[in-house]
């Protein structure tokens, strides 16, 4: 599904991503760690093609296409999706209208009966719909908006960066239903399409999402990558000390 | 004010230069325009016009609406009330008709205040007088269309709006001019006169042609308890634009609100702001601006609060969004207060998109030219707040024609 070769990226005159390798497979869900100002973030933003990330060296293919210098518009329209940490508020634009927008109805058209039941299944009453997007959310709200949106935009391939951040339990364990939905988690290994890219600090969203494997991303590339448990295990009793040694 | 001192004073104001806005040699334009006889209903205006009657709120047919009034350059062709309780006519109708109105005229905007409304007590040439007698509400709104169809003229217009004790008015008003008109000056001057427990809603749009001037001269003078919501639409390219209404709230708890939508493409100049004096105790206003601009466009939003006693409070918030480099917003929020006690705050915000704005929405599947107007529409998207239900949705509706024209 998503094969990045020897990729780097710079913001600025800054190398934010140095020679790094990864692949995901269809019907993979992959998790993502790190400490901070590793690359993380950075590193789904570019798969996202983000303006300010200068692709410097190496490619990334999707379902067999490089799209390494493709607008957004067109990765989206090939089946890239993400839920992002921190997105922007924006004024006037209601969280309706972005689902609208996710459907693939284009214009701000009414909120119809659909987008009401989509918004029900995560907690969201009408009412809400007609908010200004992420204007004055919580950071639990803004979680559920981001999941809410790539329920109805339904991409192939899905990155979650921190998904269950600034979230109390209850709301992490609905959360973590849609994913597993979204990610064919639930299904079959052999059944499963879609694949995904998560992020977490803690760890919580992998008590409701199985992952199939785990990477470490240190000073722009990945240091390590193996059975997901292991090295949650590792990361959890010695931080990250051993794989910054390991890097070395 | 007798009358002869009111028009010793416009003579001595005559030439005298307007505080803001490009200045207007009004030598430019000519006082003598046609003569056009009346009509019996909105329908019989000329074919060329009846497009633009809609951009300007103005339904012909006057169904849902409490009267109509339509002035083409100086002649009043139709004005016509349905209501009982409300009086609508051209303002030298109503100062022969009334004699006690001469008590009213220029109180609430200074006659010698610069030489357009030195010239338009000069050289009135019409403009309507209502007033809604007290206690009346009258729910379905008052439509209101100066146009100008002839080349080069000046149309010096004097409105005079009465809301007596306990009234409710709305008022929907579009300005227009035709468009083989290559330029022309429109001077309006407006003033409200909002009596006690009153409240007057005035919305308006204007769509004048590419070259034409306009100056329009507004007061509006607030008693206790009375209500004024003004908003304002301008976005079609045009020469100049500077107005800055002042809202005088003499009255205890009287309010006033300013919306005001401004986009100026094409080389436009717009000088506008709103200002509110809060003298009466716990007055209140709220003065709201959204401006954009682009291609050699140039906005100057003003505001201007006065706190002149303990317990007022006002707001004011400007936002403006740049569309372009050859294009500038030049934002001048003003606090003053002069007493203790009192609430006065504002933002101002002027920038360019964000660019993780529009990444966002592309994050969706919009293309950027999408994401940017999808963003542009929401910028606009002010809550009109004040009005009743159809007017309220009537303003939406222009607001979006007149978007959908220029994005």
């Amino acid at each position: 599904m998503l094969q990045i070769e020897d990729l780097s990226v710079d913001i600025g005159d800054r190398r934010i991503i140095e020679g790094l390798h990864l692949i995901v497979e269809e019907g993979e869900t992959h998790v993502l760690l790190g400490p901070n100002g590793s690359g993380k973030s950075s590193l789904l933003l570019t798969i996202l093609g983000y303006p300010r990330y200068k692709v410097i060296g190496g490619s990334i293919m999707f379902k067999g296409e490089d799209i390494t210098n493709m607008p957004t518009t067109e990765r989206i329209k090939l089946g890239v999706g993400i839920s992002f940490q921190h997105p922007p508020a924006v004024r006037g634009v209601r969280l309706g209208d972005m689902v609208n927008v996710a459907f693939g109805k284009k214009t701000e058209d009414a909120i119809t009966s659909d987008v009401v039941e989509l918004a029900n299944t995560l907690k969201f009453g009408v009412d809400f719909l007609e908010r200004d997007v992420n204007l004055g959310f919580s950071g639990g709200e803004v979680k559920r908006s981001e999941i809410m949106q790539l329920v109805a935009q339904n991409p192939e391939f899905i990155m979650f960066d921190e998904p269950d951040s600034g979230v109390d339990v209850e709301n992490v364990e609905l959360i973590g239903g849609v994913m597993r939905d979204l990610l064919d988690r639930d299904k079959k290994p052999s059944a499963r399409q879609k694949s995904g890219l998560i992020i977490t600090h803690l760890g919580f969203i992998l008590n409701y999402v199985k992952v199939d494997r785990a990477h470490v991303m240190m000073d722009g590339k990945i240091a390590c990558s193996g059975n997901p448990k292991e090295i949650m295990d590792e990361i959890m009793t010695d931080g990250y000390e051993r794989c910054r040694s390991c890097q070395r | 004010m007798p009358e002869v001192k009111k028009d010793k004073k416009a003579k001595k104001a005559k030439d005298k230069t307007a505080l803001y806005g490009t200045d207007i040699d009004l030598n430019d334009y000519s006082m003598d325009a046609d003569d056009h006889s009346t009509i019996s209903s909105l329908d019989e205006i000329s074919d060329d016009y009846q497009e633009i009657l809609p951009m300007c709120g103005v339904d012909p047919t006057g169904e849902g609406r409490s009267g109509s009034f339509f002035q083409l350059d100086h002649s009043v062709v139709f004005s016509d009330t349905k209501s009982k309780t409300m009086e609508l006519m051209s303002t030298p109708d109503a100062v022969e008709k009334y004699d006690w109105l001469k008590g009213y005229t220029w109180n609430a905007v200074p006659v010698d205040m610069d030489k357009y409304t030195a010239q338009t007590e000069l050289n009135q040439t019409n403009g309507y007088f209502i007033r809604v007698l007290s206690g009346a509400k009258e729910i379905f709104p008052l439509q209101a269309c100066l146009f100008i169809g002839a080349e080069g003229i000046a149309q010096n217009v004097h409105n005079i709006i009465i809301a007596e004790e306990g009234s409710e008015l709305n008022i929907i008003t579009g300005c227009s001019s035709a468009h083989g008109v290559k330029s022309a000056l429109h001077l309006g001057v407006s003033e409200f006169y909002i009596k006690k427990n009153a409240k007057v809603t005035f919305t308006m749009v204007h769509n004048w042609g590419k070259n034409m001037d306009i100056r329009p001269r507004t007061g509006i003078i607030i008693e206790e308890g009375g209500t004024f919501i003004s908003n304002y639409i301008c976005m079609e390219p045009l020469k100049s634009l500077q107005l800055y209404p002042s809202a005088y709230l003499t009255g205890e708890n009287s309010r006033v609100t300013f919306q005001s939508i401004l986009f100026a493409s094409k080389n436009t100049k717009m000088d506008v702001g709103s200002r509110a004096f809060l003298r009466g105790k716990g007055s209140k206003t709220e003065i709201i601006s959204r401006a954009i601009t682009k291609d050699r466009g140039e906005i100057i939003a003003r505001g201007h609060l006065v706190g002149e006693s303990s317990g007022v409070k006002g707001h004011l918030e400007c936002r403006g969004l740049i569309l372009s480099d050859n294009s500038r917003i030049h934002a001048i929020p003003e606090l003053e207060a002069k007493a203790q006690d009192l609430e006065l705050s504002h933002e101002a915000a002027v920038g360019k998109i964000a660019e993780e704005e529009v990444f966002y929405l592309m994050s969706r599947g919009l293309t950027e030219d999408e994401a940017t107007s999808m963003i542009v529409r929401g910028f606009l998207n002010v809550d009109i707040s004040g009005l009743p239900d159809e007017l309220a949705k009537e303003t939406k509706r222009m607001l979006k024609m007149s978007m959908e024209k220029v994005l």
